[in-house]
């Protein structure tokens, strides 16, 4: 068995991808800033140097390890080198550390106090950029960042999106978006993952506890909260317990006691979800019509096929997802029977999740400018809410949720955590489809950690094919193996974040899968401990069946509990004009985001171009190219003055523009 | 198509007998030193001169001529090396050697050289110090003590005629490497050449070779390494634009020794020209069928495509060069994986500098034991250096490996210019380090410059002489390391920064000795912790600096002095009015309009506004600005 | 056809001549900013859309090399070199004079009629001749003084007016 010797300690090498691994393994916690063993390596921030015999000073994360390595890693060079590095970062670093979102849990401010760097003898950062506040869910603040890349790497490798990358060089170097532009202008779907790996104060989740705690002290206010599958087996993590412990009873006791009126439990709308899902899946298998259907719970997801797969739209369930759900049921249902007006009742959902915030703040979650959800908390702004309270969350005695929206099936529960959307279907499937009496409960197929996973069950004697899949560059590959015919399912369960919403971007940090693994399994547990486990026995669902939705598909739960999407620009920005008059009198635009680009915009383009020059029309047309008209789906769209066609290609371009400027023309 | 050795010495004879055939021949310097000095008008002028005269021919026309039908050639050449003689002018077969050349001074040279034979007197090359003449490069002292291997042809041939090329040895190197040799008879040969890489870090180029032959894979690749940025250097750019077949065939070398089928030449982006040759060459190779499939009709293949660098000092580093190649952001990777393992989209590959790859055909054809017979140590063969700065000549300079520094500067170089002296040198551009009077007697070669802190790098060698300071020197490479850091690493990134900002607060007299010893400690953090190679020698300048002229720092510190005088914050200039007569030459000149006055009267400086460039001083005809 | 149109109908033949090779990228970015002078933002964005990368690498590449600039440079790119040579032969005197002759300074490199754009490059290979001007890439002056550099300029305002006339002269 190959060794290498670390601080003369012997160690067994055992298929460890870098030196570091190795040295971990040994039991020293060498600091690092830049690396994660689920992104590539970065080799940048040099902290996890160590000394190695006839190679000198290399960085461990880089270096593979052979046998017979000896290596030192608390030399007094390494340690020199560490500290200069911290001082470095620090002297770069906006320090008003003692007001920052990130002052406990900040890995610069961790390891300057762990190395003891006290004193930074290099000037002050003077010059300070503005604060990135744009999106609904991020905050993004260039004079915190350290540059480790973490966040660029896990955008484009992990999500595969890119949103952010580096921008300039040497000293000047910064990460950012597109041209520099807010985060609420790009392709970014608020997943927070970026956040998750971000060590500083760069990237944190925007805060909403101001409008819950104002809306907590407003006698005029009835505040309910409902509360997600994946944030009861992470909260405990702040407070000394078991990781993945799930302390559901706790933090129902803490929300009650810092003023909550009601405390409610999403997993009942996850419930619900999984009954309008299935039967809206079932429909489709049956007629075999949009398929493969896509999951729709995850509003990244949804928000990625948006930007980038509007034609695959259709196959998205139409079902709004459990949080939205739940809105509508509040809103609707829930504030006429308790007499409270909509605008007069607060909902506090309690998400593991930054994009849930970007999802309640759609256009299509809201009736005549009142919200469906009022406010969205991540798991992190709960946790702080618990300790600004004062309360002593150790020591609280768990309590149950409120009726009637508190009663929940494990189905419901393993919502939190990826394929258990998959697999609740299932069960809703087999109690739909079985007939009377016992139905499959555990479907193990779609369990387990892996970014995509297969599986072909047979429910109701319909042999089902599906895939769950978790991460957007694992969803994209899955959705290319679609189109290219290479792959082909009944239904796709598509969580963004890595192993599902127990990873979420609105979680507490950790910096490797570990974590998500032990809350997610915690789930499963919870779930077999439930008092029944498919959605259909969830005796307050069928409750709301009977008063207020009727059945599962009726008019009425279409009406409050599905919605649609629509395409979505990725970018916003400027025009490229290509004929521009002042005497002109018609505006003519042409798409060429990537929809119309692939199906030949350049083409049309071209003609209009032409024809645009051409002695009939010069001067009185304004020709531009333009970044999605959002209509994707639909073949190239051009826009004449104010009417939007598509569907235009090569060999209609030149009559659509003739027809469409000559009747404005005239 | 040249698909055989006789084919290939079919056209280098034919053409060696054209190019006999002519009567003289007019090599003109195009270089680009030589083209800012006008030498392509002077080209003009020869071509219109000798039109007139019914002189005029070409090599195509020779090519064609039945019998010896004669008359004069007039030729672009590559970089000589002189270029602050130039426009340079050679005639063959006459050996006349012409320096300063205007265009009215081509009716004379057609009169007096080429019609008569005799030498233009004055255009010569005139010894500063004993005034001689010298017909020919070998008696002047810039060219007597050079060995020239990669600049061989340099000068002497038409750097866009392939055929000019071939008639020197062209391309057979190659031919017999793919017909009489294994690709591990080549690798031997290189390896056993002790040919090391030029363009910085030295490694033994048959060692890389081997490397990259040994990893097994369908698809590998050479690059050409031509992004030479360091400032000072311009060896690279001499050999692409002057000899750009010659870089052809070396690629061509390390792709049949490692097995790889095709090339990238990296070319940064400052050097247009050299672009253009190269690419001209890989076409006409391409014409003549010695790039492509099949070459010489065997199973070898290769092709050569170019990328033009962007303007990044740090894409001279391979794996960041890789990264630009590959369309992306030129940031360093760390290694390993080596290039040789994992390069080019993953796959093995050799990166050369073209310094390097100009030295293959030369083993190839001459054997390694020819090569080894230069140099010394564990440095063979010879190395180019480009000498600028305060010396007398100015220009590029091939030598044996282990010369001193005392020959190229004051032998070479003619030491520095009348009335002043001697101070240091910087060698190897920002990644090299500052050498004083004690290093005259170094050999220069990889390993004794290693030991004093310096390093060859890719050669450039600035001459500086009393009137320099050298913590602006310092602060001059700071400040370019920290503009052209990539800015991946913390070290380099913040490191030079912060560095910049101690060296700006020492010459600006604001210094402390706590900022002196934070400078040192900061540069060997720097030098421990940077991730890739210029990072970690990005401090050198410094280190050197304080080594063997801590004395000017200790000055800017402790007595607030420049001791060059060059530091701006602590000079100040004023007017004397006894002396000032009031003309408003100074005042014209400012550039930052820091003088006023009325004329006829005494002018005065605002301080504030000045920026101590000297040039009031220059102009003054009175001597009325003193300076303190 | 308008001179935009014609740029933008060069935009897509040069990807078109790189097979939309993300690889090419920066080759790309080159033949753009030739014809362009300057990167504009949703020429990028077009950019990026046809070779199928993100927008943001496409701007991250844009910035990170000195040759490309986001925004408009001038017709005449007026380099001086500040290599080492350059640097200690007096090379910040040229910028200085050209600043002054051109109202340019530090943080503005760029005429307001985009006639001019001054940079100094870290060495154009022409330590021989330092210091040296070199000027849109084809031109180089060597061992230049700041008198010699207002004769350039000088020299380069006369063929803007005649080119300019001759623009001019044509119209008529």
């Amino acid at each position: 068995m190959a060794k290498i010797l670390v601080d003369n300690k012997e160690v067994e090498l055992n298929g460890e991808r870098n030196l570091l691994e190795v040295i971990r393994k040994a039991g020293i916690n060498l600091p690092t800033f830049c690396y994660h063993s689920e992104l590539s390596i970065y080799g940048a921030c040099r902290m996890c140097t160590v000394e190695v015999e006839k190679m000198g000073l290399v960085a461990a994360c880089s270096t593979p390890p052979t046998d017979g390595m000896v290596v030192y890693t608390n030399t007094d060079r390494t340690r020199r080198l560490r500290r200069m590095v911290i001082e470095l970062l620090l002297a770069d670093h906006h320090r008003d550390c003692t007001t920052c979102d990130k002052n406990g849990s900040c890995k610069l401010q961790e390891l300057a106090y762990q190395l003891g760097v006290r004193k930074v003898r290099f000037p002050e950062k003077t010059e300070l950029k503005p604060i990135d506040t744009s999106s609904t869910g991020l905050v993004r603040d260039p004079n915190k960042c350290i540059l480790c890349g973490d966040c660029v790497r896990m955008c484009s490798e992990v999500q595969g999106i890119g949103v952010l990358t580096f921008a300039n060089r040497g000293s000047k170097t910064e990460v950012t978006p597109a041209f520099s532009k807010p985060m609420a202008e790009v392709d970014c779907v608020s997943c927070g993952q970026c956040v998750s790996v971000c060590p500083t104060g760069a990237l944190t989740v925007k805060s909403e506890k101001e409008a819950v705690r104002k809306a907590l002290d407003d006698q005029t206010k009835t505040v309910v909260v409902q509360i997600a599958p994946a944030v009861r087996v992470a909260v405990g993590d702040a407070f000394g317990e078991k990781h993945g412990e799930a302390v559901t009873g706790k933090i129902v006791t803490a929300l009650r006691r810092m003023g909550f009126n009601k405390v409610f439990d999403t997993v009942i709308t996850a419930d619900l979800t999984a009954i309008e899902e299935t039967t809206e899946f079932i429909d489709r298998v049956q007629n075999n019509r949009n398929l493969p259907q896509f999951t729709s719970c995850c509003p990244g997801w949804v928000k990625y096929c948006e930007q980038f797969h509007p034609d695959l739209l259709d196959n998205l369930s139409t079902c709004k997802s459990p949080q939205q759900m739940f809105g509508a049921v509040a809103k609707r249902f829930y504030a006429k029977e308790i007499g409270v007006e909509p605008q007069d009742l607060f909902l506090v959902s309690v998400m593991p999740c930054t994009a849930k915030k970007f999802e309640a703040q759609r256009p299509e979650f809201s009736i005549d400018g009142v919200r469906d959800v009022d406010a969205v908390l991540s798991t992190v702004e709960l946790i702080q809410m618990i300790q600004e309270s004062g309360l002593v969350f150790e020591e609280l005695e768990g309590e149950a949720f409120d009726a009637p929206l508190g009663l929940a099936s494990g189905a419901g529960v393993i919502f939190g955590v990826t394929g258990g959307v998959a697999e609740a279907a299932l069960r809703t499937a087999a109690g739909i489809l079985g007939g009377d009496g016992p139905h499959q409960i555990d479907f193990r197929e779609v369990r387990g950690f892996e970014g995509i996973k297969e599986a072909v069950v047979t429910v109701g004697g319909i042999e089902l094919k599906l895939a769950v899949v978790s991460g957007l560059a694992n969803t994209e590959r899955l959705i290319q193996a679609v189109k290219d015919g290479k792959a082909n399912y009944h239904l796709i369960e598509v969580m963004t974040c890595p192993g599902g919403c127990v990873g979420g971007g609105g979680q507490p940090v950790s910096t490797d899968g570990k974590a998500r693994i032990s809350r997610g399994k915690s789930l499963y547990a919870v779930d077999k401990e439930m008092p029944f486990r498919t959605p259909l026995e969830n005796l307050a669902v069928n409750q709301m069946y009977d008063k207020w939705l009727e059945k599962p598909g009726s008019h009425i739960s279409h009406e409050s509990l599905h919605t649609t999407y629509g395409p979505k620009r990725r970018i916003n920005g400027a025009e490229i004009q290509i004929e521009n008059s002042p005497q002109a009198v018609v505006d003519v635009a042409v798409c060429v985001g990537t929809g119309c680009y692939l199906r030949g915009a350049y083409e049309v383009l071209d003609q209009f171009t032409d024809l645009a020059d051409s002695d009939k029309y010069a001067g009185l047309v304004n020709l531009k190219a333009t970044f999605c008209l959002e209509n994707c789906d639909k073949g190239v769209s051009v826009k004449v003055g104010d009417k939007l066609i598509t569907g235009v290609n090569k060999d209609t371009a030149a009559a659509t523009f003739r027809r469409e400027v000559d009747a404005l023309l005239k | 198509m040249l698909k055989t050795t006789e084919a290939l010495k079919k056209v280098q004879t034919g053409v060696q007998k054209a190019i006999g055939k002519q009567k003289a021949r007019v090599l003109l310097c195009a270089g680009t030193g030589c083209v800012a000095n006008g030498s392509l008008k002077i080209y003009d002028e020869f071509v219109r001169v000798l039109k007139e005269k019914k002189l005029y021919t070409t090599v195509d026309v020779l090519l064609q001529a039945e019998g010896s039908d004669s008359g004069i050639v007039v030729s672009h050449s590559g970089c000589h090396g002189f270029c602050q003689r130039g426009p340079l002018v050679r005639i063959e077969p006459l050996d006349i050697f012409y320096t300063n050349v205007k265009p009215g001074d081509v009716a004379e040279i057609v009169e007096t050289t080429l019609i008569k034979g005799e030498p233009v007197e004055h255009l010569l090359y005139h010894d500063p110090a004993t005034g001689k003449a010298s017909r020919n490069e070998e008696g002047v002292p810039f060219y007597k003590k050079q060995m020239r291997v990669s600049l061989q042809n340099c000068g002497k041939i038409n750097p866009e005629d392939i055929r000019e090329y071939i008639a020197h040895d062209g391309y057979q190197a190659i031919a017999k490497a793919v017909l009489e040799m294994t690709p591990e008879e080549v690798i031997k040969t290189v390896l056993d050449s002790g040919l090391r890489g030029r363009g910085g870090g030295g490694f033994p180029t048959g060692r890389k070779w081997q490397f990259a032959r040994d990893n097994k894979s369908d698809k590998k690749y050479v690059v050409c390494n031509g992004d030479e940025g360091d400032p000072g250097a311009f060896m690279d750019r001499s050999v692409l634009e002057g000899d750009p077949h010659r870089v052809v065939e070396g690629m061509m070398l390390a792709g049949y020794a490692i097995g790889a089928d095709e090339g990238y030449a990296y070319v940064r982006a400052e050097y247009p020209l050299a672009v253009s040759r190269l690419r001209k060459a890989i076409e006409d190779a391409r014409k003549e069928g010695l790039l492509g499939k099949n070459i010489f009709g065997t199973n070898f293949s290769f092709d050569i495509n170019i990328k033009e660098g962007a303007g990044a000092f740090v894409c001279g580093e391979e794996t960041a060069l890789l990264a630009s190649v590959e369309g992306r952001r030129g940031m360093p990777n760390p290694r390993p994986p080596y290039p040789a393992v994992k390069g080019l989209w993953g796959q093995p590959t050799v990166i050369n500098n073209v310094e390097t790859l100009a030295n293959l055909s030369p083993i190839l054809l001459n054997g390694p034991e020819w090569f080894r017979s230069y140099g010394m140590g564990n440095s063979s063969g010879t190395k180019t250096f480009a000498l600028a700065g305060h010396v007398v000549n100015t220009g590029l300079v091939e030598i044996p490996m282990g010369r001193t520094l005392r020959e190229i500067v004051f032998e070479i170089g003619g030491g520095v210019r009348e009335g002043h002296q001697f101070k240091a040198v910087q060698i190897g551009g920002p990644s090299g380090g500052c050498l004083c009077e004690q290093h005259l007697d170094l050999p220069m070669e990889y390993d004794s410059l290693k030991s004093v802190g310096a390093m060859v790098g890719s050669g450039g060698m600035v001459v500086m002489d009393e009137t320099t300071c050298m913590v602006r020197i310092a602060r001059f490479f700071m400040e370019f390391a920290q503009n052209e850091s990539c800015g991946k690493c913390v070290p380099c990134r913040e490191g030079t920064k912060q560095m910049l900002g101690l060296l700006t607060k020492i010459t600006e007299g604001q210094g402390t000795m706590e900022d002196l010893a934070l400078l040192e400690e900061l540069a060997l953090s720097v030098r421990d912790g940077a991730l890739c190679g210029l990072g970690k020698t990005a401090p050198n300048p410094v280190l050197t600096t304080l080594k063997y002229f801590k004395h000017e720092y200790l000055a800017h510190i402790q007595q607030k002095r420049c001791p060059a005088g060059e530091c701006p914050a602590l000079k100040s200039y004023t007017i004397d009015p006894e002396k000032c007569k009031g003309c408003g030459l100074c005042l014209r000149n400012c550039p930052v309009n820091a003088i006023s006055g009325e004329k006829g009267k005494p002018h005065a400086i605002d301080g504030d506004k000045c920026i101590k460039c000297d040039t009031c001083i220059q102009k003054c005809r009175f001597g009325a600005i003193n300076k303190n | 056809m308008s001179p935009e149109s014609r740029k933008f109908s060069k935009v897509d033949a040069i990807i078109r001549n790189h097979d939309s090779k993300p690889s090419h990228l920066v080759a790309i970015l080159q033949e753009i900013q030739a014809e362009y002078r300057y990167l504009p933002e949703e020429v990028l964005t077009y950019v990026a859309t046809a070779l199928g990368i993100p927008a943001a690498t496409v701007y991250g590449v844009s910035t990170f090399y000195t040759q490309f600039s986001m925004n408009p440079k001038g017709k005449y790119i007026i380099k001086v070199c500040n290599g080492t040579a350059c640097h200690v032969k007096g090379s910040e005197k040229i910028k200085y004079l050209v600043q002054k002759e051109l109202g340019l300074n530090d943080k503005k490199n760029t005429t307001d009629d985009l006639q001019f754009t001054l940079e100094t490059v870290s060495c154009i290979g022409a330590c021989g001749l330092a210091p040296a001007v070199m000027v849109n890439d084809n031109e180089v002056h060597g061992q230049m003084t700041p008198e010699a550099m207002e004769i350039v300029l000088k020299d380069i305002k006369s063929r803007k007016d005649t080119t300019e006339a001759a623009a001019a002269g044509k119209e008529n």
